[in-house]
């Protein structure tokens, strides 16, 4: 097995082994664990940062009683959550009911495996990187549904339905912007994505394409936040109208597995963000526009800033990502679901569409560098 | 092939966490046995009456096929995309103007589709 990753262990046990096999499936055991901490790992903590972040917009302190800073919640709530009884209705389909907690997480990790973290950190790296992502993340849906019809709940049925029809909408737009940004790297392949923004600050896609790449982040960041069913477009779980949408008869590890498909899904979305606008796990950089007298200065800050591993710029990107969807969900008021959709079908769509030509001409024109 | 092994890994990585943490759950959690009135599907507090599985809004249906062609278009638009920029590169004058407009043609086919669509009022929820 080919993996795009190679780490100073996989190193020595290739230069030492006879067998080449075994340091692939060194490399390989070693990447899936430290994708596994990246991906997972950081979960019960994106849960508490949450509960902050929602207390700091509402002037509260949030959770402070269990450990410092009631960073130990979370682990209570998960072990709180392991043993609570597992209940299956009355009248639900078994085997779809206990499927489909499965979908939405084996969706986000395949997501996840893609998704370059360093420059010798990544899974898989299948060339056709970008409509793999697209093709997996429907996953996510299908496991709503599931849940929702197999639950025998009209509140679930009509969450499920709702969700599914808000997250195949935005899923037009959201492939849409990916295919915009295929467009002006000039490659499917996600590594590639990533390094052809090198450089400084100003060849991330969001300001190397002139205004189209920040008006496409704006959308991509909209239609993020639908298809991943946080408030302020939470239509599939509006207490006041659904209870808890589709998971409302899930209890126990089977209501934590979409809980964390969540969370999980959070941060892939966030890292595809960084990679297709704020230059993947390449470094912060400076650019000195070539005025001479603060090239030097430039030059070493930037590569003072460079010392940091690629990871790390990777993992800021994210965590900066995800507090603003954390914001924008404590912020904004939840919409109508006709408003939602004709957000998405009205403006979003005809807007993505608009984007993707004025893209094709700007790069016939050279006005979009590669 | 074998480069989508990592990825087999991940898919049985998911389905694996999935399965053993509802196990998990079954074997060591509290469990007061079955009831009819706890096995109950929950609508808030109120007797449940009837089937779950009831009839809903046609536009479903409707918005789940405009996703359809227009997921699909999409696909059959990337590979498009990612030579856009050697196909124009590589070429001059007329011909770069063919490849424009092969990409213009095609997203005007997408947009002329969504404006069927909104014009037949398939796109108004409700």
């Amino acid at each position: 097995m080919d993996l795009s990753t190679t780490n100073f262990i996989g190193d020595l046990v290739r230069e030492y082994s006879p067998y080449s096999w075994v340091a692939s499936i060194v490399n390989g055991v070693i990447a899936i664990v430290a994708i596994m901490a990246v991906g997972v790992g950081p979960s019960p903590m994106l849960i508490w940062w949450e509960r902050k972040v929602a207390a700091f917009t509402q002037a509260r302190l949030g959770p402070m009683r269990v450990g410092p800073w009631g960073l130990l919640q979370t682990v209570c709530d998960v072990i709180k959550l392991l043993f609570k009884e597992l209940i299956t209705p009355h009248g639900a389909d078994k085997l779809l009911f206990f499927l489909a907690p499965a979908l939405p997480l084996t969706g986000s990790f395949l997501v996840l495996a893609v998704i370059p973290w360093d420059h010798n950190l990544q899974v898989a790296n299948p060339g056709m990187g970008v409509p793999f992502i697209i093709a997996v993340s429907s996953l996510g849906i299908l496991g709503t549904l599931l849940a929702g019809w197999s639950s025998n709940n009209k509140f679930s049925l009509l969450g499920a339905l709702r969700c599914g029809a808000q997250m195949i909408s935005y899923e037009v737009s959201l492939s849409l912007i990916m295919l915009f940004v295929v467009l002006m790297s000039g490659s499917a392949d996600v590594r590639e994505i990533v390094l052809s923004q090198q450089g400084n600050v100003t060849d991330w896609w969001i300001i190397k394409a002139p205004f189209l790449g920040i008006a496409a982040f704006v959308m991509y960041m909209i239609s993020a936040t639908a298809e991943l069913n946080r408030g302020p477009f939470d239509m599939s779980e509006a207490e006041q109208e659904l209870t808890a949408g589709f998971h409302t008869e899930y209890s126990s590890t089977a209501f934590a597995m979409f809980f964390l498909a969540e969370y999980i899904n959070m941060v892939a979305t966030s890292a595809l963000a960084s990679v297709f606008f704020l230059g993947g796990f390449l470094p912060f950089a400076f650019p000195d526009f070539g005025f001479a007298p603060i090239v030097g200065v430039v030059a070493s800050i930037n590569g003072a800033l460079a010392i940091l591993p690629g990871f790390f710029w990777m993992a800021g990107k994210i965590l900066f990502l995800i507090t603003l969807f954390m914001f924008f969900r404590w912020t904004y008021p939840r919409p109508r679901v006709d408003q939602l959709m004709s957000l998405e079908w009205k403006f979003l769509l005809p807007a993505n569409l608009i984007l993707l030509g004025l893209g094709a001409v700007f790069i016939a024109f050279g006005l979009i560098l590669p | 092939m074998q480069e989508y092994l990592p990825l087999a890994s991940f898919l049985f990585l998911g389905a694996f966490m999935a399965g053993s943490a509802m196990l998990t759950a079954k074997l060591i959690a509290f469990e007061s046995g079955p009831n009819a009135k706890k096995n109950e599907a929950y609508e808030c507090g109120v007797e449940t009456f009837g089937d779950a599985r009831i009839q809903f809004k046609v536009g479903y249906y409707l918005f789940a096929l405009l996703f359809l062609i227009f997921d699909i278009e999409a696909l059959f638009l990337f590979p498009c995309a990612a030579v856009f920029r050697e196909a124009i590169g590589g070429v001059s004058g007329l011909t770069a103007f063919i490849v424009m407009a092969d990409l213009g043609l095609f997203i005007f086919i997408l947009g002329a589709g969504l404006v069927y669509a909104w014009r037949k009022g398939a796109l108004k929820w409700g």
